[in-house]
């Protein structure tokens, strides 16, 4: 059964240069258990689809066009301010990119744990105290007791994620958004945080969204990749079909650009040419097509809708041809003199 | 945190002796006092008589140490007008003025913090505007013209409040509130400013997504950051008020530092400029001093600085 399920989510934010589309008529849904890792370049929608969905889109400029978010049978949009309080931080836990201005500075990092255990959970006492300690511990803080009573500033930027990774699991959510969590982190910490998740999912079945921009980190963790683009779902699906058999184009580049395995371990941001679309000005199709080098006439004229594609259940494309087959007889041309 | 104490205290003393030291040349160039002790048309021998007997006579360097030596211990001389000594007659007047600079600052404080988070918080409603025009106009009125037309409507016309003077709670109410306008106008404005700028921070939004209670949000997360600035602000214009509201305590009569240090200008009376500026600076100074203190308090990060 789906946990969480998004029904035509529509974002835009005014901005003096016109209004922004930020999310378009976004659609999907994550299963209880399962993890989903999103991709997409910057200014593709994640972060605003998620706060939106949230209740946390600064609004104005922000404004929610329509949509549904239908978590455990209660539509999260419709849920009135304080029955969304009551969810988040408890069933749905948010971890923030940006460890270095997401934590109150004049707060003890303790208070700022304490907080969120005392409004979710009834914790008391030698017991909450208790809690706060194995938080810390098990994000591989070390000496979790002295660092309860410290400051934001006296930790450093690996810590401070750490501290918010403990606070986003500290009243063991149903479902546990990470918004580019380990972005800022070194190789080494972000396995141990990938650990970590992993032991949280085994250890509570929590359900997990993990954004990111690392394709390497998707194949390790997640089960389900969705692929993100101008406030679209471009491709989505498990993600072994999606890695080995990528049906849109720009799916194909983000693999494409990804390091040899050989080279795995020194992980880049992909990078594809052209530039991110201007989402006050989108292009009338799919907004990819100006970059997609294999993009046909209807591409720029006419938006594609999600279908499934290849033989594994849930692979679904945004897209109006057949990617295989132009690759196909891409090399086919390549080859013949 | 200690040695930072140590520091601080010594910058303090320092800014004293400097204030000090300005008064005492500039005293020296504004005219001679034994030429304005005498009655015109005294004979030169007097003058220089008076002159040897205040150690007039000596070098500038002999006459400033001595000045140094007594304003420590807080003989600057006695006063011309008054006959006692100038510090003490500078210090009878602190409790007038404290009164009113406390009593303003509590109402400013109250009615500005309030009329500030209303006009963040309901950013972009109709109130956010009606509390900021009351607050640009507050700042911008003139402090003499609102004591004329509060005296005038409340104490003339309705006959409710004295007029002026000093004495009892009646008294206070007008002048408290002439410079509570503009205190609480100033505060207004400020944490507002503060405010929408803490609402903007990543923290809130940490905040607001563990689900922590609207009063929770805004009392522990924006309030508390927001203030760091009003209470420097604060800070500043209560060592301001205290050093006399020179312009409410005349129009309103009321028996302070600042109106007493008017009177002694007008009569060239050196003793209790000398006094009254000391103090003044040395209460600045020290305000100041408090305030570092408290902003150590206030942000770990500063704290940790020292
Ligand atoms: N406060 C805002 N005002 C105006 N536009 C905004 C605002 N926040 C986001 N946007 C726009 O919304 C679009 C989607 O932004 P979003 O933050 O969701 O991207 P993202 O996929 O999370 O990117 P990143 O990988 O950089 O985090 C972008 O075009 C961005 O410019
Ligand atoms: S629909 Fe066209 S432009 Fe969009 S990804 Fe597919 S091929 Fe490319
Ligand atoms: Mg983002």
């Amino acid at each position: 059964m789906a946990l969480l399920e998004i029904k035509n989510l529509t974002v835009e934010f005014d901005t003096p240069g016109g209004v922004v589309h930020a999310v378009n008529d976004l659609n999907y849904s994550v299963e209880a258990g399962e993890t989903l890792g999103i991709v997409g370049e910057s200014g593709s929608g994640k972060s605003v689809h998620i706060l939106a969905l949230l209740g946390l889109l600064p609004c104005p400029p922000g404004r929610i066009v329509s949509g549904e978010a239908w978590f455990d049978g209660r539509n999260l949009m419709a849920l009135s301010d304080s029955d969304l309080r009551s969810i988040r931080g408890g069933e749905i836990g948010m971890v923030f990119q940006d460890p270095m201005s997401s934590l109150n500075p004049v707060l003890t990092v303790g208070r700022q744990l304490k907080e969120v255990l005392t409004r979710h959970t009834n914790l008391t006492g030698r017991a909450l105290k208790a809690r706060m300690v194995e938080l810390l511990d098990i994000v591989g803080i070390p000496h979790p007791e002295a660092r309860l009573s410290q400051y934001p500033h006296e930790f450093s930027g690996g810590m401070r994620q750490r501290v918010m990774i403990a606070i986003g699991m500290a009243c063991n959510p149903r479902l546990l958004i990470a918004d580019e969590a380990t972005t800022a982190l070194d190789v080494t910490v972000q396995a141990q945080i990938l650990d970590l998740v992993r032991q949280l999912k085994h250890d509570f079945g929590t359900t997990v969204i993990w954004i990111t921009h690392d394709m390497g980190v998707v194949a390790e963790l997640a089960d389900t990749i969705q692929v993100m683009y101008g406030g679209r779902i471009m491709e989505r699906g498990p993600v072994r079909p999606v890695f080995h058999d990528p049906r849109s184009a720009y799916t194909w580049g983000l693999l494409n650009s990804l390091p040899d395995e050989g080279a795995r371990t020194q992980r880049r941001l992909y990078q594809i040419p052209g530039s991110p679309p201007d989402m006050a000005n989108p292009p009338p199709g799919d907004p990819f097509a100006p970059r997609n080098p294999f993009a046909t006439e209807r591409c720029h004229r006419e938006v594609p809708p999600l279908r499934d594609v290849g033989n594994m259940p849930g692979h679904k494309v945004a897209a109006w041809y057949d990617l295989p087959a132009l690759l196909a007889a891409q090399s086919e041309k390549e080859q013949t003199p | 945190m200690t040695g930072f104490i140590l520091r601080r205290l010594g910058e303090s003393l320092l800014a004293i002796w400097g204030v000090v030291t300005i008064v005492f040349f500039v005293t020296r160039i504004l005219g001679d006092p034994a030429a304005l002790l005498l009655p015109i048309g005294a004979s030169d021998a007097d003058i220089q008589a008076l002159r040897a007997q205040l150690g007039l006579d000596q070098p500038m360097l002999v006459q400033y140490g001595q000045f140094l030596l007594n304003a420590v211990q807080g003989d600057f001389g006695v006063s011309f007008q008054h006959g006692r000594d100038a510090m003490q007659v500078v210090l009878e007047r602190l409790p007038a003025t404290a009164q009113l600079a406390l009593t303003a600052i509590a109402m400013g404080l109250v009615i500005g913090t309030v009329a500030g988070s209303i006009a963040a918080l309901k950013r972009g409603k109709a109130i956010e505007l009606v509390v900021m025009a009351v607050a640009l106009l507050g700042q911008a009125t003139p402090v003499f013209w609102l004591g004329i037309m509060l005296i005038l409507f409340f104490a003339v016309n309705l006959g409710w409040l004295p007029t002026g003077g000093y004495g009892t709670l009646a008294h206070l109410v007008l002048p408290a509130f002439t410079l509570a306008v503009f205190v609480s106008a100033s505060i207004a404005r400020l944490l507002r400013s503060s405010m929408l700028e803490i609402l903007k921070e990543d923290y809130i939004r940490t905040a607001k997504a563990k689900g922590l209670l609207r009063h929770t949000v805004f009392f522990w997360h924006v309030a508390r950051n927001a203030l760091i600035p009003v209470v420097t602000m604060t800070a500043i214009l209560t060592g301001e008020l205290l050093g006399g509201s020179v312009v409410t305590e005349t129009v309103f009569s009321w028996p302070g530092i600042g109106r007493l240090i008017i009177q002694a200008i007008e009569a060239k009376d050196f003793p209790v400029i000398q006094a009254g500026i000391t103090l003044i600076a040395a209460i600045f100074v020290l305000i100041n001093f408090l305030v570092d203190l408290l902003y150590g308090v206030l942000d770990p990060r500063i704290r940790a600085n020292r």
